[in-house]
This record gives C-alpha cells, structure tokens and sequence, in this order.
C-alpha cells in the first residue's frame, strides 16, 4: 500500500496531505485524552502502535504469487477507537518513509489516509460475536487500506483507453487480490492478541469499558 | 483460550506458508516481488512520461541494510507488546493474594505435618 516517494502528482499529494490533515488533528486530541483520562491504558496504547510497528514490516508471500503487508492497524481502533490510530499508523509510515525509503514523505498523506484513516475508520461499522467480528473488522480494515491505494492510482493515472475503472482493476489485481489471505493472517493475528489481552490484561480492557459487541 | 491460540498461530503458519507450496500463476516473470514495487512498475509502464518530481532523502545503501532497518522494526514492535503481555501476566497472577496466601498455608500445613 505504499505509494513510492515522488510516484504521486504534486496536486494528488496535497490534495491527500488536506484530507488526512483533520485526522491526524481528530487523532492527536483522542491520544491525549486517552492518556489523561485512563493513564492505566497508555502502555496498550503504545503497544497497540507495536502491533501495527510489526505487521507492517513483516513481507509476507501471497498465492498470487508476489508479496505484501499487513497494517495491524485493526488492532488499536477495535481497542481505542479510530482516531488514534491516525496518528500511530502516520509514525509507522514516517519511520519507513524515512529510514527505508519505503513510501516518502511526498506520498506520506495518501498512505496516511489508506492506511492510517480509511482501514480504521471501516472497523467501527462492524459487531456481533466478539472473535468473528475481531477477525472481520481487522481483515476488512487490511484489505479497505490496499482497495484505497488501488484508487488513489487510479484517480492518479488514469488508464489512456479504459479510464478510472480500467486503472482500478489494474491497480486492484495488483494490490487487492494479493492482499485477501494477508487479511485473513491480520484477522488471526487481531483475534489472538485479543484474546491474550481478555486472558491477562482484563484491568485495562475494563478501564476503556471494553466489552464484547461494542463497536467503536 | 490456550488452545484456540495455537490454533491461530497454526493457521496464521499455513496460510504464510501455503503460496510458498502451492504451483506459482502462470507468466510469472520473477516470483514473489512485492506488490508496492509492481505498481510501481504498472505507473512507469502506463505512463513511460511521468517523473517522479521528488526522491527520498536517504535510502539504505544495500539490501542488507534494508533488511536489517526491516528487522529493527519488527523487533522494536515484537518486543514492546511482549514486554506489554509479560508485565500484565504477571500482574494478574501476583494479583491473587487469596490464591497466594492459600498456597502459603497449604505448604505450611504439609510442613508442619
């Protein structure tokens, strides 16, 4: 889902940089107040930025035959809500922005917004069983980041013949179809760190009033 | 909960490991690149015109270097979530007094007898 530095239009790079803007704004004061009003939980929040800090290094083969990522960025908007997760998802794509040359920093709005905005925001419309919706909302969240990039491509480089659309299935084969069992592994991941956190971390799940079915 | 969780693991393993198993699609020019570089790939293809207005600052002088920034990363959020788990672990088990002090007395019981 990264975007290569300098591989998006100047205005489609602003443009993405305005949109992630009042996130990242929404993010900072969510991360404040949840480390004012539950000091208790501001170690899982960190970790919760862990999580996302490991799935997003680990290249994992795919049946189509390339490699790919998963965003762990599920994790922490099952947990504290979508907001937060702007600003831990954007560290983690400014550390590979700038150590590993990995995104950049022109293309650094456009990947904010796939995959620190667009995947968490989606986990909040999900419920029902605890385990099933876990798994769903974090795979969903994973394969929502790589659907946005495909159309931020397309909206970039329109296909000459076929247009937006013919772009977006270009540009979807590439990154969605890969991407659908690394969603299956982020959800399995999500629910088993879930589960460890209900198994010896009730304290802090019961401080942010964590409970099975609620959606964030 | 302890068997479910392996469970999750064994089938995070197969599904990681399966594609590796499994006959590669047909007209693969080189197996197992990474996606954000096929699109990269797909822009330039496209667009032989488009130039990207702007490169990185820095970029790790090798693929060993880039592995090792790679590995950095995923030590650096490994290792804080299990420091994360290990502390809460051990603060829900020490977190039994009642737990703790009937083992106490029982080890005392079974001494004194």
């Amino acid at each position: 889902m990264h975007i290569m530095e300098g591989f998006l239009p100047p205005v489609h790079a602003a443009a993405w940089g305005l949109a992630s803007l009042p996130f990242l704004v929404m993010g900072a004061r969510s991360v404040t107040r949840v480390t004012r009003e539950h000091p208790r939980a501001k170690l899982l929040l960190a970790s919760a930025g862990a999580f996302a800090f490991v799935l997003s290094a680990l290249k994992i083969p795919s049946v189509t035959g390339s490699c790919s990522h998963p965003t762990g960025t599920g994790l922490g908007a099952i947990l504290f809500g979508p907001s937060v997760m702007a600003v831990l998802g954007a560290i983690v794509l400014l550390f590979q922005a700038l150590l590993l040359a990995h995104g950049g920093l022109t293309t650094l709005g456009a990947n904010i917004f796939s995959m620190a905005i667009a995947g968490p925001w989606l986990v909040r419309t999900l419920g029902g069983p605890l385990s099933l919706a876990v798994f769903l909302a974090a795979g969903l969240a994973d394969l929502a980041t790589y659907l946005v990039t495909a159309t931020q491509l397309a909206l970039a480089f329109p296909d000459p013949v076929s247009g937006f659309l013919g772009a977006l299935t270009k540009f979807g084969g590439i990154f969605a179809l890969t991407q659908v069992p690394l969603a299956v592994i982020e959800g399995l991941l999500t629910v088993l760190v879930v589960n460890l956190l209900i198994q010896y971390s009730r304290d802090d799940l019961d401080e942010l009033a964590f409970a099975p079915g609620v959606v964030r | 909960m302890r068997r479910i969780n392996l469970w999750l693991v064994a089938a995070v393993l197969v599904v990681a490991v399966l594609p590796l198993i499994l006959p590669l699609p047909r007209g693969l020019a080189e197996p197992f690149t990474g996606a954000d570089g096929q699109a990269q790939a797909a822009i330039t293809a496209a667009n032989p015109d488009y130039q990207p207005w702007f490169s990185p600052l820095w970029e790790p002088p090798s693929g060993e270097i880039e592995s090792l920034l790679f590995a950095l990363q995923a030590a650096l959020g490994a290792g804080l979530l299990g420091y994360y788990l290990g502390l809460r672990r051990g603060e829900s088990q020490r977190g039994r007094p009642d737990a703790d002090r009937a083992r106490r007395d029982a080890l005392a019981v079974a001494a004194r007898d």
